[in-house]
Formats: structure tokens, C-alpha cells, sequence
């Protein structure tokens, strides 16, 4: 693929690569838009978008294609509707690779296809070599929220229990080994996962859920951050509770880093009504993707908003919120 | 006396310092009644005022006495004379009331039992015979119980125990040593001990025999002290000692011991020069000695394989009648001069890093599983304060921690100025208040890492700013953004509509060294130190600076070396050696090197391969982490388990050397100065790794460093056309570099500035930043 190769040269791109990958009866129209239907009954749209950046493209679990469907499909999950449409533009940098570029795309699609959300529209531009890093992929979701649920980053409450659907910083830390081609022990594999099927069973359990969020930037330290001071309350996890994967931890503890801050892309935080945590926890549990889940904390009054851990010898440490790297601190 | 041709003289004296609850107005009195003079004495919101009427000679020999006699607690700072007209002109001295809403300049600092008061203690006539809550105006607790002022009982935890008869007749007593001693009581009218068994119950028997039983024992006790509760056991018992690392999940920090007296500590350690004096002071605090041959076998496990042994000696009541049973309850003093076998573990009940027990109740609650008994009492702890610790070199005393006995003290600035609030750094956190030129430096909080710490520090704020009185016009704080001490500050500030300002790290060290010693003008500041956050985000800590009041230029710093894990590197030497080699572009050599001095360790292979990838290896300048990759390179050890661990080994090896041989030669071209300003030191390490004999390499790292340091520092001092250097960061607790540094600064003709007042490790950032704030307003 060159650059300002011309129309013609793009028609086929998409003719030959994108419309038998991805094809469907709302790519087939060929029109400059999609027209789709909405479910019957009374509810709302949800819209999200994400614009998909990662070094390297391909690793261990996955790739930028099935990231950037999860990634979406999960912004519009967590806020408790059922996902319906994706919209996918590509940037692609001058001199790319098609044989990757296919392989991206045949990606997507079994995403798309897994996650039974069409890709419903969508862009390619190519900009000079020197001007991107291969690929960029930014996704836009759509989705319907049914009317009666209401989950936002600022309903967390005290007496409320805080659930992970599965072990942290498997993501984050399957990307830093391919990238730096760190040989571990075991291989660690990158969580990415759509969610909106163990969110449904768990919205379907009847659990008073209060807020739902999936932990990618920054990971569980400072997405529960973000949740504290939205709800402004305070939070206390217990560290011994957190699943985190032997070689992740392993990882973690060598190089000197938190998988408290480490990105995931396929788990759930759950912060549900005190009362129904045992009942939340059996209904991520009972989800292939759930059988993870533990319950890692509660929430509490706290003026200050502090995120607190429990940690080995009974002491209590606060979970920073990063503005920055994680700068050393030891003086 | 009453020599009527002498001219009569009528004069108002205005004392100011810290003259309130330490007995100065009885003092007054007294003097006055000795010299047949009339008038009268009063506190108000300034100070001590007085009237002296009188034959001209007797009022001028007054008002000399005024300093020169003043109670031992006192601190006069300034006697004030005018002419007046008389106010009252009844014959005789009275003492009148207080003026003034809030009567106080000053509430001073907890002050260990007076000779008078032992006295009592030990005499069976007396009726305070072994009463745990002795004191009077010349001793006792002041900080630690007051809630508020002005320093009055109803105002202290004594306030629940009103005063019975014998004990109001010596507080309305002008000549009793008790008069207006606020928290004056007696067994009768005062506080009780009480021993309680690890659930809480009581423990019958007498407190203080049975708590003595118990650590004889091989027990461990909580003791409510002044400043909060301590865990003691039996020093000399190494099973118990090992029992409180279990429980206390300390692995090799050391602990400090109090010993009955100077014999009983002499006994431990050799006391040089000033020792014995400052261990005497009444402040009180934990003296590091060094260490005798012997210190260890008599002390197993209390401070393993360091030269020094932090030691204090008894202070509250409660603790000289531990070492009085222990000894068989003798009578008289007799006993207090001669060495004592029982020595204590004292260490700090701050379970988990987080503040000092003060509460019984919490006490049995938080002290759980730890404590198999606590000897407690029901006279509250208002305020916690940690033991401070000081530590006597050539150029004096030095703190390593303010706390108990020198809080809420104030360092005496140069100038007046707007008054500042200073939230300190984030690791051995203290605030500091500035009002006029007192800067009030709180005592020890902590480190930051947990809400109870951080509550603990916005309770000190209020409670300073309650008690001195103070409206903060502007605040300072640290430059990093994720400290909660700078988030503190930033919402105090915006809550009152303040400026806000940030100090870089290392700035607040100098300053801190510039605001205690009064220096007005620029200079060549030398931070040595752990790790700060830099002006321009890099992570500092040996740097050459130029302060010019709120301006820093950074000058230097030394060459930087890669943190292989962050702040994981920090806590494994081995890392750093690693960065080391890899600095010396030998990454190659790393694991073989690795192999060669740390058999046992894993993972050299990925160690380099961080470094060679630059991954998670943030670099620093800070002399600290040099320190550790010296050790590293040494073999020292391949993780610390303590702060500072391998740096103390490192600068004991070099002190056993310089015992042997003498002071060690600096290695020849071991150091450069490159085009940047960088001191390069990897020479030296080089030299380190292949040095196979530990102590010579840890004297010759020494002598190396400092030289380097003295020739930067003094062609930067030329260069700037600047004569005056000043010396700041933890990393001069270290006795042979700051020894070294100021032997070689003055014979190169340049003057040194240190930090005497203040830590000079971050418990003094806090000063700095208040500094800094101020002179920011300044310009
Ligand atoms: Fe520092
Ligand atoms: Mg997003
Ligand atoms: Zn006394
Ligand atoms: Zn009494």
C-alpha cells in the first residue's frame, strides 16, 4: 500500500481485504453511512469511542484488531448496555505490511464476529511512512442501555463490595514481555476479551450493581482511584484478595513494577451493593469469563477519598493515584 | 537592704521567650522577695511582665538576675527595660493574674523528672513515695498534655482530677516549687497505674513490681510514655529481643535501649567527649553512641552490626520506678549514680508504620499479638511525639529526629515575615509553621504511605496552627504532585484563597541549612541525600546547587546512575553494583560479576537485559543510591533491610579500617569532572569491583567521594565567586563523609553551613520548604 495511491487503488483495498473480512449486509450497502434498526422498547443509545495505539501490533493473546473491537465493545458494556454496532477507521502508515495488515483485519473480524457486534461502517487513510507506527485503529461503539439501569462512576457507596472478574496486569505485562522480548518462565497472555456476555449474567442476577468499569490504563490502582473521588468515597482492598497471576507477579516483582497499575482488557471491576456480593460473585463465577472473580474489597466513608490496602502484616498502605509514571519515591 | 538615701526606682521589665509553665513567675517572686522589692508580675499574650519598685541597686541586680538565674525550662530571649510609672503602689510583690485572651508565647517542650522530684520519689516519708505522676514547674510533661492554650489545667489532661487539699495549698504556694504547676496532683487526687494482660484485664499486684516481674521474664510490656506508648523487653535477653522482631516484623533494624543512668550506660558503650552530658539533658532524647567491643554479646539482636546503639535514659517517673524495682527499690539517689543491670529495648508501638499508640484502649486493640502486657495509666496523651534522636560529631550536635523534648521548641529565623505553612516531604514527614521568626518545626510524623500517618499530619497542622495562634498567608509544599502532603497543601491553599508553592527537594535541604544558621546571602549548596523529585523531573540527589533565597540554579549533580527496577533497586544493592558496571559500559560482565559476589542470587541475566533495554531504569543523581552500588560493588549485602542499611555497613567497614591504619588515601583519578558539571565517580566503582578487601574499599570510597566532592564543590564556589557552602541531605548523617567534607571545604578557605537545629535528612525539608516560601514573597 503506497501513499496517495488513488482511489482506484483503495477501492480494491477494501474490495479485496476489508469486505470479505468483515462483510456484512450494512458493509455491502456501500454507502457513505450505515442504516440499522434499534431494539423495540423503551431504553437509550450508549455511544464510545477509542482510538487503538499499541507497540507492538501482535502479542501474546492477541493483536491491535481484536483489542480495538474489545476495547470499545467493553466502553459501551460497562455502562450496561448491550453493544449493537462498531465503526472502525484505520490509519496506516505508508509501506505497511499487507500480509499484517490482513492479519489484523481477519482479527477484527473474529472478534466482531464472536462478540456478535458488525463492524457497520467504516474509513482507511494512509498517511507517509514516518508518520505512524504501522497502525492505528480507532473504534466506535454503539449500543442500547434498557431503561431502569443506571451504573455511573459516581454511584459507589459505603457498605458497598468491590469485585474483579479475574486476575490484573496480565495485559499490560503480556505486552511489556513482547515488546522488550523479556523470555519469562511461563508466558504470560494477554486478557483481552469483549464483556459484555459476563456483564449481562451479572446485570441479569439481580445484583444492585452501582458502578462497572474495565481497568485498562493504569489498572485496578487507578481506575478504583478514578471511582473514589467520581462517588467520593473511600475504598479498602485487601491485598491478599487480588488475583494476580504467579508469573504476572513474579514479573512484577522483579522489574519493579505494581500490577496494581498494570492494564487489563478483558476484566470487569464490579462495585455492587454490600448485601449482594456473595450473589455477585457466584454470577461472574458462573461466566467462562468470570471464573476469576473474587471479591477485593469494600467501600467506605472517607472525606479524603483514599484508596487503602491491607497488605501482609496486617498494615494498610494507600494506593496511590498516579498523575505521572510511577516515579521513585524513596529518599 | 533598706537603705533609704539610695534612690527609689520604678521599672517595667517585659521578658519574652519561652517564660510560661516552666516556673518563671514564682521565680519573679522569689527574687523579688529576696531583694525586699515591690511590685508585681503578671503573663500576658507577650510574655512576662513586671513591675520592680525599688532602691536603684537592688532593681538593676533584679533585672540581671532575670537571665542569668532563670529556671532551667525557661528560655529568655529578650529582658526588656522602661521607665514607668508605678501601676500599683502597695508595698510587697504579688503575683497577679494572667492578661490578655490567649495568654501564652509558648508552651514548652515534655521535660524529663527533676533532681527535687527524684527525690521525693524515692523517699519513703514522702507523699509521693513512687507516684508515677511527679512533677513540678521545673519538670514534667507540657506538650504532650496540653489541648490548648493558655497553660492551665482545665486546658491539660489533668483536668478530670481536680486537686485535693494539700496539693492547692502548694499550687497557690509562690514559694513552693509547685506553684502554678498546672498538672500538679498527688496519689490522692492524680492519675493511676495500671497493668493490664494482653486481653486487657488487670493484672493484680503493684503495677510497676509486676510489669518488672513480666520483663524480667523475658516478656514483652507497652509502656505508656509521655509522648506515646514504647514495646520494652529485656535487652539482655535475646530470646525476648528475637521474640519483638517476630512480633514486630522488624528483621535488623535497630532498636534503642534506655539504661538507668550514665554508669549503666558507660557500661554498654564508651561515652566520649559530651555524651554523658547530652544523654542527661532533660529533653531526654535517644543519644547514638558508639558501640564497645562488647555491645553485642551484652546485647544480643538489639542493633546487630552497627556501630552505633541508640540509647536514652529515663525521663517520666513511670520509668525510673521500672529501674528502681528492678534494682530492689532502694532508698534515696544513692542507687541513680550506679550502674544498673537492667537495660530496656524502647522501641516505638507504631504498628505497621502507622502513629504511636497513645490510647489505652487502642493500645490493647493495635498492640495485639505484640505486647504481652501494657502498664498504662489514665492521664491522657493529647499530642503523640516520637523519641527524638540526636547524635554528637565534631561540629556538635545533630538531629536525626525531632520529637519528644524538643517539640514544639522554635528554630530562631533571621527575619520577620508573613507567616507560612509547610506540609513537608513524603517520607519522615514534619510540618512546619513560620510566624514572625519562630519557626516551629512539629515533631516527627512519619511516612506517608498510610491514611492513619496522613490523618496525623492534618491533625498537626490544626493543632499547631491552634496553639501558636497562626493564620497562614501562604503554604509550601513538595514539588512532586503525588505526595499527600502536597495534596494537603494544595487543598488548604485553595480552600483559604493562599498561594501554593512548590519547593524541588533538594532546594528545601539547603534552605532548611540557610533558614536554621541565618545566612542572608547566596550560596554553593551541596545536597547529598536519597531521591528527590528535580526541577526539571529528574530524580535528584547529589547535586550542586547555587540558593539564592527562592532561586536555584542546579550547577552539577552527579553522574547518574540507572535504577534497574525503580525503587526496587533501592532496596538491593546488587542492582545498583549491576548499574554500575553497566555505566562503565560493561554490560557484559554483569552476570559473571553478579555470580562472583552473590552466589545465591537470581536473575543478573535480566538484570542486564533491563539495563541494556532501558527498561524501568529510571536514572538518578542521588548520592544515596551510590552509596548502595559501592556496597553492591563490595559484596556487601544483596538486599537492605532497613533504610540506609548497607550505606551504616559501609561506613562502619570504613571506620574499622581507619581504626586499623588510619584515615585512608583517596583513590588517585578516581573521580572526574565532566563538561556538564557531572561529578563522575565510576572510576571509583570500578576500582570497588575488584576490590576483594571490604573494609579498604569501603575507607578508600570514603576518602575518594569526599575528596571529589570538596574539589566540585570548591571549583564551584571560585567559578560563582561565592565563599560560603552549604552541606544538606541524609546522606550527612553519615559521620566520615561529613567529617571529610568539612575538614576539606575549610582548608580550602571556604566556610561550611550545616544542619544543627534541623535534621539534616528530609525531617528538615519541611523547614526549607517554609523558607523558601517566604523569600518566594518576598522578591
Ligand atoms: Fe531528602
Ligand atoms: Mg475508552
Ligand atoms: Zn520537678
Ligand atoms: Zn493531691
Amino acid at each position: 500500500m503506497s501513499h496517495g495511491s488513488g482511489g482506484r487503488a483503495m477501492a480494491q483495498l477494501i474490495d479485496e481485504l476489508f469486505a470479505p473480512l468483515l462483510g456484512n449486509d450494512y458493509l455491502a450497502q456501500g454507502n457513505d453511512g450505515s442504516v440499522m434498526p434499534l431494539p423495540d422498547g423503551p431504553g437509550r443509545l450508549v455511544m464510545a469511542t477509542d482510538a487503538h495505539v499499541v507497540s507492538p501490533l501482535f502479542f501474546p493473546g492477541g493483536d491491535i484488531g481484536c483489542l480495538s473491537v474489545h476495547g470499545t465493545i467493553n466502553d459501551v458494556a460497562v455502562m450496561g448496555a448491550k453493544p449493537l454496532y462498531l465503526s472502525a477507521s484505520f490509519i496506516l502508515e505508508e509501506g505497511f505490511a499487507l500480509a499484517d495488515l490482513k492479519r489484523i483485519v481477519e482479527s477484527m473480524a473474529a472478534a466482531a464476529k464472536e462478540a456478535g457486534v458488525p463492524v457497520v461502517t467504516g474509513d482507511t487513510k494512509v498517511v507517509e511512512q514516518g508518520k505512524g507506527d504501522g497502525v492505528f485503529i480507532s473504534t466506535t461503539g454503539v449500543g442500547w442501555l434498557p431503561a431502569g439501569i443506571e451504573l455511573s462512576g459516581n454511584r459507589a457507596a459505603a457498605g458497598d463490595a468491590i469485585l474483579v472478574s479475574g486476575p490484573i496486569g496480565d495485559h499490560g505485562m503480556a505486552i511489556m514481555s513482547q515488546r522488550e522480548s523479556l523470555a519469562f518462565e511461563s508466558p504470560i497472555v494477554s486478557d483481552t476479551a469483549a464483556l459484555h456476555g459476563l456483564v449481562a449474567d451479572l446485570l441479569a442476577s439481580g445484583v444492585q450493581v452501582k458502578v462497572l468499569r474495565d481497568p485498562t490504563r493504569g489498572g485496578l490502582g487507578t481506575t478504583l482511584n478514578e471511582i473514589a473521588r467520581q462517588s467520593g468515597v473511600g475504598m479498602m482492598l485487601q491485598e491478599a484478595r487480588i488475583p494476580v497471576q504467579p508469573a504476572v507477579a513474579a514479573a512484577c516483582e522483579f522489574l519493579g513494577l505494581d500490577p496494581l497499575y498494570c492494564a487489563c482488557e478483558g476484566r470487569l471491576i464490579a462495585i455492587v451493593a454490600g448485601e449482594d456480593k456473595d450473589k455477585a460473585l457466584a454470577a461472574l463465577q458462573a461466566h467462562p469469563q468470570g471464573t476469576g472473580a473474587a471479591i477485593v474489597g469494600s467501600v467506605h466513608e472517607d472525606p479524603h477519598h483514599f484508596v487503602q490496602m491491607t497488605t501482609g502484616f496486617g498494615g494498610k498502605r494507600i494506593v496511590d493515584w498516579l498523575t505521572g509514571e510511577q516515579l521513585p519515591r524513596i529518599c | 537592704m533598706n537603705d533609704l538615701t539610695l534612690p527609689l526606682l520604678c521599672r517595667r521589665v517585659r521578658v519574652r521567650g519561652l517564660v510560661q509553665g516552666v516556673g518563671y513567675r514564682p521565680f519573679v517572686y522569689r527574687l523579688a522577695f529576696e531583694l525586699g522589692l515591690s511590685g508585681w508580675v503578671r503573663n500576658d499574650a507577650e510574655g512576662v511582665d513586671i513591675e520592680a519598685r525599688g532602691p536603684a541597686p537592688l532593681v538593676e541586680r533584679f533585672i540581671a538576675r532575670l537571665r542569668a538565674e532563670a529556671p532551667e525550662l525557661a528560655r529568655v530571649e529578650a529582658v526588656e527595660v522602661r521607665e514607668a510609672e508605678p501601676e500599683r503602689s502597695l508595698p510587697g510583690f504579688l503575683i497577679v493574674e494572667s492578661r490578655g485572651g490567649h495568654a501564652s508565647t509558648a508552651i514548652g517542650p515534655d521535660s524529663a523528672l527533676c533532681h527535687d522530684c527524684l527525690e521525693e520519689l524515692f523517699s519513703p516519708q514522702d507523699r509521693r513515695h513512687r507516684y508515677a505522676f511527679t512533677h513540678c514547674t521545673h519538670c514534667g510533661p507540657r506538650y504532650s498534655i496540653t489541648r490548648e492554650l493558655p497553660y492551665d489545667r482545665a486546658r491539660t489532661s489533668l483536668a478530670p482530677f481536680p486537686q485535693c487539699p494539700a496539693c492547692t495549698a502548694e499550687y497557690a504556694d509562690p514559694h513552693n516549687r509547685r506553684f502554678h504547676a498546672e498538672a500538679n496532683c498527688c496519689p490522692d487526687c492524680g492519675p493511676q497505674l495500671r497493668l493490664l494482660d494482653a486481653a486487657g484485664q488487670p493484672i493484680a499486684g503493684d503495677p510497676v513490681r509486676e510489669a518488672v516481674r513480666l520483663l524480667q521474664a523475658g516478656k514483652i510490656v507497652a509502656l505508656k510514655g509521655y509522648g506515646g506508648f514504647h514495646l520494652a523487653c529485656d535487652a539482655r535477653n535475646g530470646a525476648a529481643v528475637a521474640e519483638l522482631r517476630k512480633r514486630k516484623h522488624r528483621e535488623e533494624k535497630p532498636f534503642a535501649v534506655m539504661a538507668a543512668n550514665v554508669a549503666s550506660a558507660n557500661a554498654l558503650c564508651a561515652l566520649g567527649g559530651d555524651e554523658a552530658g547530652l544523654l542527661e539533658l532533660p529533653e531526654r532524647s535517644i543519644v547514638l553512641l558508639r558501640k564497645q567491643d562488647n555491645t553485642d554479646t551484652q546485647l544480643p539482636g538489639v542493633a546487630p552490626g552497627l556501630q552505633w546503639l541508640g540509647l536514652m535514659l529515663p525521663y517520666a517517673p513511670l520509668h525510673y520506678l521500672l529501674f528502681h524495682a528492678a534494682a530492689g527499690e532502694p532508698e534515696g539517689l544513692a542507687w541513680l549514680a550506679q550502674a544498673q543491670d537492667l537495660v530496656l529495648v524502647m522501641t516505638s508501638a507504631n504498628p505497621g508504620g502507622e502513629p504511636l499508640v497513645t490510647d489505652n484502649a487502642e493500645a490493647v486493640e493495635r498492640l495485639a499479638g505484640m505486647a504481652d502486657a501494657f502498664l498504662c495509666h489514665d492521664r491522657d496523651i493529647v499530642i503523640r511525639s516520637d523519641d527524638s534522636v540526636i547524635r554528637c560529631d565534631e561540629g556538635g550536635v545533630q538531629f536525626l529526629r525531632r520529637g519528644r523534648g524538643q517539640t514544639p521548641r522554635p528554630i530562631k529565623l533571621k527575619d520577620e515575615g508573613p507567616a507560612v505553612l509547610a506540609f513537608g516531604p513524603y517520607l519522615k514527614n514534619t510540618l512546619c509553621v513560620v510566624k514572625g521568626r519562630e519557626a516551629y518545626l512539629s515533631q516527627h510524623i512519619g511516612d506517608l504511605d498510610n491514611v492513619p500517618t496522613v490523618n496525623f499530619l492534618e491533625e498537626t497542622v490544626a493543632h499547631l496552627l491552634h496553639i501558636l495562634d497562626v493564620e497562614p498567608q501562604v503554604i509550601a509544599h513538595d514539588l512532586h504532585p503525588d505526595f499527600p502532603s502536597t495534596r494537603l497543601a494544595a487543598a488548604f491553599a485553595a480552600e483559604r484563597g493562599i498561594p501554593a508553592i512548590a519547593v524541588a527537594h533538594h532546594h528545601a535541604h539547603i534552605a532548611a541549612v540557610l533558614a536554621e544558621t541565618r545566612y542572608p546571602k547566596p550560596v554553593i549548596g551541596l545536597a547529598l541525600d536519597g531521591i528527590g523529585l528535580g526541577e526539571d523531573g529528574g530524580l535528584w540527589g547529589g547535586e550542586l546547587l547555587r540558593v539564592d533565597g527562592a532561586d536555584c540554579q542546579r550547577l552539577g549533580g552527579l553522574l547518574p546512575l540507572q535504577l534497574p527496577g525503580g525503587d526496587r533497586a533501592a532496596r538491593e544493592p546488587w542492582r545498583l553494583a549491576a548499574a554500575a558496571l553497566h555505566a562503565l559500559g560493561r554490560n557484559g560482565d554483569i552476570e559473571a560479576f553478579v555470580a562472583r559476589r552473590y552466589p545465591d542470587q537470581q536473575g543478573a541475566g535480566m538484570i542486564a537485559e533491563m539495563l541494556r533495554k532501558q527498561l524501568n531504569c529510571p536514572p538518578t543523581s542521588s548520592l544515596g543510591r551510590l552509596f548502595d552500588a559501592a556496597a553492591g560493588l563490595l559484596g556487601l549485602r544483596a538486599s537492605q533491610r532497613f533504610e540506609a542499611q548497607a550505606a551504616m555497613e559501609l561506613e562502619g567497614r570504613a571506620h574499622a579500617w581507619e581504626e586499623r591504619h588510619g584515615p585512608a588515601a583517596p583513590l588517585t583519578d578516581g573521580w572526574n569532572i565532566n563538561n556538564d558539571g557531572h561529578l563522575d565517580l565510576l572510576p571509583l566503582l570500578a576500582w570497588l569491583g575488584e576490590c576483594d578487601d571490604a573494609d579498604l574499599g569501603a575507607a578508600r570510597f570514603h576518602a575518594t567521594l569526599a575528596a571529589g566532592l570538596v574539589h566540585w564543590a570548591a571549583a564551584a564556589a571560585e567559578r560563582a565567586n561565592l565563599s560560603t557552602l552549604a552541606l544538606g541531605g541524609g546522606c550527612l548523617l553519615n559521620h566520615l563523609l561529613s567529617r571529610d567534607l568539612r575538614m576539606g571545604l575549610q582548608a580550602r578557605g571556604l566556610a561550611v553551613l550545616e544542619a544543627r537545629q534541623a535534621p539534616p535528612n528530609d525531617g528538615g525539608i519541611a523547614l526549607g520548604q517554609a523558607w523558601v516560601a517566604r523569600q518566594s514573597l518576598g522578591r
